[in-house]
């Protein structure tokens, strides 16, 4: 499917969702309210059938978070990008490993260095960094460490 | 059995498997509970080697930050850096010129001949054939001494710039590797006897940790381990950069999706680089070896993903640019995370020495994982 | 050309005639000691050095090659290494059995030393139930790796002895059928007597087909009761570290490690007393010349040579192998080796009844 077919189905499934122009594949701006269900959507229906979720991240843009998921499909090939703005003071989101498994351990890496919490993820804890750093976020813009941060 | 399996109960062991070890190649801690021989359940914990290369790469130059990457998954150094620099170029849109694009896939592939060879020799190592490992070796220093004369280096070649690469092939490349692929040709054969036909090696692999393709998609696994399953999922075939979509090679699928697969997928795919090679040894185009770029990069503002096929699985390297000399935020996308993610499904159920088998044929690089 | 039967006895003979007999028995009792534990110390040395050098030739590489001429003193200064090297018991460790098990291994080994034919009539115990005594007293084996495992207070060394265990006790019941068929041809088991119906033939040659197939249980059992490659899963090194001599070091672990070389060359003297001949030389039939002059070699240099050449056999499957899993090796022993082995012994006994053996 090409980028407009997607952007009419999408809008089919979730009116709320906005597009950004630009960019190699579609993105999506979706709310938090609406992920779960969007998701679910996307992984299910048979013209989209989204079942590989190939990158999950997080970018800190000093007043908000956003969380970014991108998504292919094995067996359409097409790829989209889904956008979703968090609260800096409370970034909440559901979490989506029983949808796509992989995101087990992606959440938990976002969880650790930005401090988003992913609601009814089966063992959110640190991943990566060792015991102690709860609560410190290092890939946040306003994580500072004067001994060990490089600023070349 | 089944409804046992995963949770701890009386009399069963609980062993560390790592993070010293001479089975994990790299610093992996396994915490395993054990219940006599079997396998209840495997949890990784992992940052051993995190040395959070993405906020380093936050404050360094577009120019500097492709070479810590390097680091990263060290045995396919080479398709890192091509990663880093290919997504840098998409930014700039600039054109590479075509023997820079083709000595690109020289390298990348004779570094994905190099990781596998490694992979084999420490495979057969862990399962208790002490040979294979140094005649693994013997082509891997061949190699690593061809890219010693051409690039300087025989680990963490810095060699890919923006633009195309760092300096021209040095005169005795294209005989050396015309010698050594003679060479290797006959040494494949070498191998299967030694290894792949052995009776007790076959037995130690087949139907050991079997993944099925819908639960690799699900897992996010790539590169070999998904396609001894059958996913389809070559990135040189389905996104081709450089000088991919001008040569001809297979992609290489099994479909039973136990250890032996994943052992057949590399073996086959040694031999399509082969086949790769050989196309392109004797077309180096003329021309330059580097595009025109500024001293000084600046990427627009915008996000800029690249994905290519490491020896592993899929590298995805994600820029997000703010119009500055160094990247806002970069994100690597690294194919050794989902095929761990993947170990504790199948080994549940197994035995201890099957675990070995496993971790063998998902080929984990630790620093890859980690960052 | 020489004989060491020959100078035993005049050793005897000279011992009797300064001495009164009991000094003189005396006297050759510490003898007899002293040279078993020689011989032990030089076979230990030597089988590390000969396991290395073939190790290296396998893999392409050359071996120790600075100590010594062609590295041929590696083995004493490994163990001068091993003799200074601080001695650890480990926190929690039983002690008595932890400091018991390596002596047990040892003891073990330097018994069965006794009934072997080393040359023509030396032997140093030629007891009428030889064959027996070997394969009672390497049972004990079993003993010292579980309660080394056991007294290691540690997981690793628990799970290498538990699976030796199962493994040397599987593996006896195969090596003992072997045994027994050529008991069964030769009709004794005193071990002179062995060699001695050897004159006209080894076995391996006189009991053709049923003769081989015993031999090559023989060698898989033996192979899997010294712990060797490809069953050495007690101390396999990638999955367990080093399985039940994991907590052992210096002069502790010397003795288990010699304690496992010097049972490979006893397994192989055994081989070679039992289907090769033992002492006994290489004749053809009726090649009178050929045989004069494989007589006029000494029986000890043929012993050796035998043993020898199985245990670089032996050394051969360790570098070729990968290691099998414990439940495939289990299964091998009790789904496969055992069945041909009686199955063997039956024919084997039919075949000495009717005579249909040359």
């Amino acid at each position: 499917m090409g980028k407009d077919e997607l952007k009419t189905k999408i809008t089919e499934l979730l009116a709320a969702a906005t597009f950004e122009e630009g960019g190699e594949w579609l993105n999506i701006n979706v709310a938090v309210g609406d992920w779960p269900n969007f998701a679910q959507q996307l992984r299910q229906e048979p013209t989209l059938w989204f079942d590989y979720l190939f990158c999950l991240t997080c970018i800190d843009w000093k007043t908000h978070l956003t969380m970014v998921y991108f998504l292919t499909s094995t067996k359409y090939r097409h790829s989209v990008e889904v956008k979703i703005k968090l609260d800096r003071t409370n970034p909440d989101i559901e979490t989506v490993s029983q949808i796509w498994r992989t995101a087990d351990f992606n959440e938990r890496e976002v969880y650790e260095l930005f401090g988003v919490n992913f609601i009814n993820h089966p063992d959110l804890r640190l991943l990566i960094l060792p015991d102690g750093w709860e609560g410190k976020n290092p890939l946040r813009k306003d994580f500072e460490d004067p001994i060990n941060m490089i600023r070349l | 059995m089944v409804e046992e399996i995963g949770t701890t109960t009386e009399g069963d062991l609980i062993i560390n498997v790592g993070p010293q070890h001479p089975a994990t190649h790299g610093v992996l801690h396994l915490v395993i509970t054990l219940n006599g021989e079997t396998i209840k359940k495997v949890e990784p914990h992992l940052g051993y080697i995190h040395r959070s290369i993405e906020k380093m790469c936050e404050s360094l130059t577009y120019r500097q930050f492709i070479y810590v990457t390097s680091r990263m998954d060290y045995l396919s150094a080479h398709i890192n850096n091509h990663a880093c620099a290919l997504c840098v170029e998409k930014g700039l849109q600039v054109e590479i010129p075509a023997r820079a694009q083709v000595i690109r896939v020289l390298m990348d592939e004779l570094t994905r001949i190099a990781s596998h060879e490694l992979w084999w020799g420490a495979m057969a190592m862990d399962i208790g054939a002490f040979t294979p490992f140094f005649h693994a070796f013997r082509e891997r220093e061949t190699i690593n001494d061809i890219m010693e004369e051409t690039c300087g280096a025989r680990l963490t070649m810095n060699y890919m710039v923006p633009g195309g690469v760092m300096y021209d092939i040095h005169p005795n490349f294209q005989g050396r590797v015309k010698s050594f692929l003679q060479l290797y040709k006959l040494k494949i054969h070498e191998y299967a006897e030694l290894l792949t036909g052995n009776i007790i090696f076959i037995n130690r692999m087949k139907n050991v940790g079997c993944l099925s393709p819908e639960d690799a998609i699900s897992y996010g696994c790539t590169g070999p381990t998904a396609r001894g399953s059958g996913v389809s999922c070559d990135i040189r075939k389905y996104y081709p950069y450089d000088a991919y979509d001008k040569v001809e090679f297979d992609e290489v699928l099994e479909t039973n999706g136990d250890s032996l697969a994943r052992y057949m997928v590399r073996i086959r795919e040694m031999q399509q680089s082969v086949r790769i090679i050989e196309q392109l040894i004797d077309n180096i185009p003329e021309g330059d070896f580097q595009a025109k770029t500024k001293a000084v990069l600046k990427l627009p503002k915008g996000e800029f993903y690249q994905r290519v096929e490491t020896a592993r699985g899929e590298l995805g390297v994600y820029i997000v640019s703010e119009g500055g000399t160094t990247p806002y935020r970069i994100k690597f996308r690294s194919p050794g995370f989902s095929n761990l993610s993947v170990l504790d499904h199948i080994a549940r159920g197994s035995k201890l020495g099957d675990l070995v088998a496993m971790m063998g044929t998902l080929d984990l690089v630790i620093p890859d994982i980690d960052r | 050309m020489w004989s060491i039967s020959e100078l035993a006895t005049d050793i005897d003979a000279w011992l009797n005639k300064t001495f009164n007999p009991t000094l003189a028995l005396a006297i050759e009792m510490v003898i007899a000691g002293v040279a078993v534990i020689s011989l032990f110390a030089i076979l230990g040395l030597v089988l590390v050095l000969m396991e290395r050098k073939v190790s290296a030739w396998m893999q392409i590489r050359l071996g120790p090659n600075r100590v010594g001429p062609k590295g041929m003193l590696q083995s004493l200064a490994d163990t001068l290494k091993l003799l200074v090297k601080e001695g650890l018991t480990p926190d929690g460790a039983d002690k008595v059995l932890f400091n018991l098990a390596p002596f047990i291994a040892i003891i073990v080994a330097m018994l069965l030393m006794a009934p072997i034919a080393f040359a023509k009539d030396f032997q140093l115990w030629d007891l009428n139930i030889g064959i027996l005594f070997v394969s009672a007293v390497s049972s004990i084996m079993v003993i010292s790796i579980l309660m080394a495992g056991w007294s290691s207070n540690n997981k690793y060394s628990l799970m290498g002895a538990m699976r030796s265990g199962a493994q040397i006790v599987s593996y006896e019941l195969s090596a003992g059928l072997s045994i027994l068929s050529i008991v069964v041809l030769s009709g004794s088991l005193q071990v002179s007597d062995i060699i001695r119906a050897q004159a006209d033939g080894w076995w391996i040659f006189k009991g053709h087909i049923p003769a081989i197939v015993a031999f090559i249980t023989f060698i898989i059992a033996v192979t899997a009761e010294t712990n060797r490659a490809p069953f050495d899963l007690a101390e396999a090194e990638s999955e367990l570290t080093a399985g039940f001599h994991t907590e052992y070091s210096g002069m502790k672990f010397a003795l288990f490690f010699l304690a496992e070389y010097v049972n490979v060359f006893i397994v192989c003297a055994i081989g070679a007393t039992l289907f090769l001949g033992g002492w006994m030389p290489f004749h053809i039939g009726t090649w009178e010349g050929f045989n004069h002059v494989m007589d006029y070699i000494p029986s000890s240099l043929w012993f050796f040579g035998k043993t020898f050449f199985l245990i670089f056999v032996i050394m051969w499957f360790r570098w070729t192998f990968p290691r099998l899993r414990i439940d495939q090796l289990l299964n091998l022993e009790w789904k496969y080796l055992l069945p041909i082995s009686m199955v063997n012994l039956l024919l084997t006994t039919a075949m000495a009844i009717l005579g249909w053996y040359f």
